[in-house]
């Protein structure tokens, strides 16, 4: 099995999805002849050709819109949002556009498009290029929302995505696209929707996804060390949720911490409690804990931005306290 | 209309902020070579005529709205070298106590209301300040600074109009550097001249070199002037070049060198010296522009000492979350 880097995997997944269909085309800002500002279409404009991979003028209100009325076309177009923060700019093309027309029209069209963007903090990049907005997507029906945490689920959930039959926004993190871990040979895709048990354990399950996961999985070392087992699962899908995974997780486990990079308030770590408090109240002995940003702009300078991003440290205590 | 260009002092004064600004990216590209910095950073090395020349007869009352690319409107419009390398190093005693880093700097006493690295975000701004400015009957002026990649952005097209129609006391000062990141200004426009679009606004437009920095002035000043006596908006479009790419984490490669060298024969820093050179001794800017040095080392040498900032959650933060 081949070891790739994150952002190689989804070049590979790109490379593949456009050789087997031809309705597939890439288009977006810098992502042609500079193969994207994180490499991610590196090569891509040479192998397919410049009307396949297209660069585009600064314009994501409309380029996403053109992605929706693309797709309801028949094409299948993958369009690359540069940054997360951009996201508030292709807000009426998802909610008022994308997500309307398969149920208003009566299932007359379809929308096969991949929206792919990155997010998060910690590169020092600034309130307005380092955020994690996954409750902003998430919450938009007839949408699915993806956030893979490893090469591999890069790479499968990609392909996936580009052949779901709707909309799907595909969710990045900047600090994981220089991670190396395997990736299968095949042409295996992991299917959208089903979450992924990363560590069992049977005290507490730590819920998380994307980079997240990574610092859960820090949290569980040390947990262990205290005599806690913790159980991390990566939701890798946003929407729809894996109910069967969660709820299976935490009949287990019987406590649950959600951690999430971005917002608290109406943020993704609130719908996945509230959803655990629907289905398994029963199940829990305490409350579900959230672990989260705090509602703040992401500030530049390194030992601000530190604080506000949450790490093995807050999970840590959350757990302590859910778990006492 | 015809506005005098600048006074000799005048462009002593420009001269020598032209050269903070270079000195201060000089150093910034070396403390980024040394991992000394965090974060992309955008220098604007070749654009100094532009954002110093074009903001040298503002009032402190006027209004600017700047880029990611905002140095020479920094210290264009006053803002103190060492306040603002303060800012670039996130530490307390920057202008936003290192809350806002090098992209989003602000001083409200000073008139910028501020950097933006929302590609276009600058240009709305500065027409609802105009708007506010005509609303009060002040006869301030705003300024908007921004990119030939910015202005392929609908919100650009909506503001202008706007501006036109509603007859604002608004500047659209293009600073035309011929790339939005590493495309190329012909793979983003379908016209060459930006400004031929002002015809569509029936607003006023000129091209200036803007590699001139008494040309530009001389530009912004009649704009200035028109603005300020009720005459609506203006666009100008500076034709420039920036010399030392996109930003810190540029991987280069898709500018032609021979492009490179013709602009930095017309370096701005060197025609505006020679303009200098007929008018006063060798002697005396020779020691202006060595002034001009100390003060940037002086400024790097007090900002590296600095204490960084400490957190502290905003009241905004509890306030509107409900607690932790
Ligand atoms: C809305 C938005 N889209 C994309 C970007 C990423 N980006 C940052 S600067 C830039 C190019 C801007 O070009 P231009 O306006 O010409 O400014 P320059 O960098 O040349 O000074 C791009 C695409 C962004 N910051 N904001
Ligand atoms: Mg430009």
């Amino acid at each position: 099995m081949a070891k790739l880097r994150y952002a190689e995997a989804l070049n590979r997944a790109l490379r593949e999805e456009m050789q087997r269909d031809p309705l597939v085309f890439l288009f977006g800002e810098d992502i042609g002849s500079y193969g994207g500002v994180f490499k991610v279409t590196r090569g891509l404009m040479d192998e397919f050709g410049a009307a396949r991979v297209r660069d585009t003028p600064i314009s994501e209100q409309t380029l996403t819109a053109m992605a929706v009325s693309a797709a309801m076309a028949g094409s299948r177009p993958v369009l690359e949002i540069m940054y997360a923060d951009f996201m508030p700019l292709t807000l009426d093309a998802l909610i008022n556009q994308a997500s309307i027309y398969e149920y208003i029209w009566a299932d007359q069209v379809r929308m096969p498009f991949v929206l792919r963007t990155q997010g998060g903090g910690g590169a020092g990049a600034g309130a307005q290029h380092s955020k994690s907005l996954d409750s902003l997507v998430a919450h938009i029906p007839g949408l699915k929302a993806v956030a893979p945490a490893t090469p591999w689920d890069a790479y499968g959930l990609l392909k996936s995505a580009i052949r779901d039959p709707g909309p799907v926004i595909f969710l990045e993190h900047k600090l994981l696209y220089n991670m190396r871990d395997e990736v299968p040979d095949g042409e295996e895709t992991v299917p959208l929707g089903r979450a992924r048990l990363v560590r069992e354990g049977t005290d507490v399950s730590i819920i998380a996804s994307s980079r997240m996961v990574h610092e859960s999985l820090l949290a569980a070392d040390r947990l262990a060390g205290e005599g806690i087992a913790a159980e991390v699962v990566d939701l890798r899908s946003l929407r729809p949720l894996d109910l069967d995974t969660l709820l299976g997780s935490v009949a287990r486990t019987h406590h649950a911490v959600v951690v999430n990079e971005g917002w608290r308030f109406c943020g993704y770590a609130a719908e996945v409690s509230a959803t655990l408090m629907d289905h398994a109240f029963d199940d829990l002995d305490a409350p579900v804990a959230r672990v989260t940003m705090p509602d703040l702009p992401i500030p530049y300078s390194e030992p601000l931005e530190r604080a506000v991003l949450p790490g093995p440290d807050e999970i840590v205590a959350a757990v302590r306290r859910t778990v006492a | 209309m015809m506005t005098n260009g600048p006074s000799v002092d005048e462009q002593i004064e420009i001269y020598r902020k032209m050269v903070v600004v270079r000195r201060m990216e000089e150093a910034l590209g070396a403390l980024h070579k040394q991992g000394g910095t965090r974060g992309p950073i955008h220098r604007c090395d070749g654009q100094e005529a532009v954002g110093v020349g074009a903001t040298a007869m503002l009032r402190s009352s006027d209004q600017v709205t700047s880029t990611h690319r905002g140095h020479a409107h920094y210290i264009g419009k006053g803002l103190d070298v060492h306040r603002v390398v303060a800012e670039i190093l996130g530490k307390e005693t920057g202008y936003c106590r290192g809350r806002a880093g090098h992209m989003l700097v602000a001083s409200a006493a000073d008139g910028l209301v501020g950097g933006n690295a929302i590609v276009g975000a600058g240009i709305p701004a500065a027409t609802g300040i105009a708007l506010s400015l005509q609303l009060q009957g002040r006869d301030d002026v705003a300024m908007c600074l921004f990119g030939d990649g910015a202005a392929q952005t609908g919100i650009c097209h909506e503001s202008m109009n706007i501006a036109a129609l509603w007859k604002l006391p608004v500047i659209f000062l293009l600073e035309h550097n011929q790339y939005g990141l590493t495309v190329h200004h012909a793979a983003q426009s379908s016209v060459a001249d930006l400004s031929v679009r002002a015809a569509g606004y029936a607003m006023p437009a000129e091209i200036v070199d803007g590699n001139d920095s008494v040309a530009v002035y001389i530009a912004a000043a009649n704009a200035v002037e028109r603005a300020r006596s009720g005459g609506g908006p203006t666009l100008i479009e500076a034709k420039t070049y920036r010399l030392e790419g996109f930003s810190t984490s540029d991987m280069g490669g898709y500018q032609d060198e021979a492009e490179i060298a013709l602009w930095r024969a017309r370096d701005p820093l060197t025609v505006a010296r020679a303009r200098l050179a007929g008018e006063i001794d060798t002697e005396v800017l020779d020691g202006l522009e060595a002034d001009a040095a100390q003060v940037v080392d002086d400024a790097f040498a007090a900002a590296l000492a600095d204490p960084p900032p400490e957190f502290e959650l905003h009241p905004a933060s509890a306030a509107y979350s409900g607690g932790a």
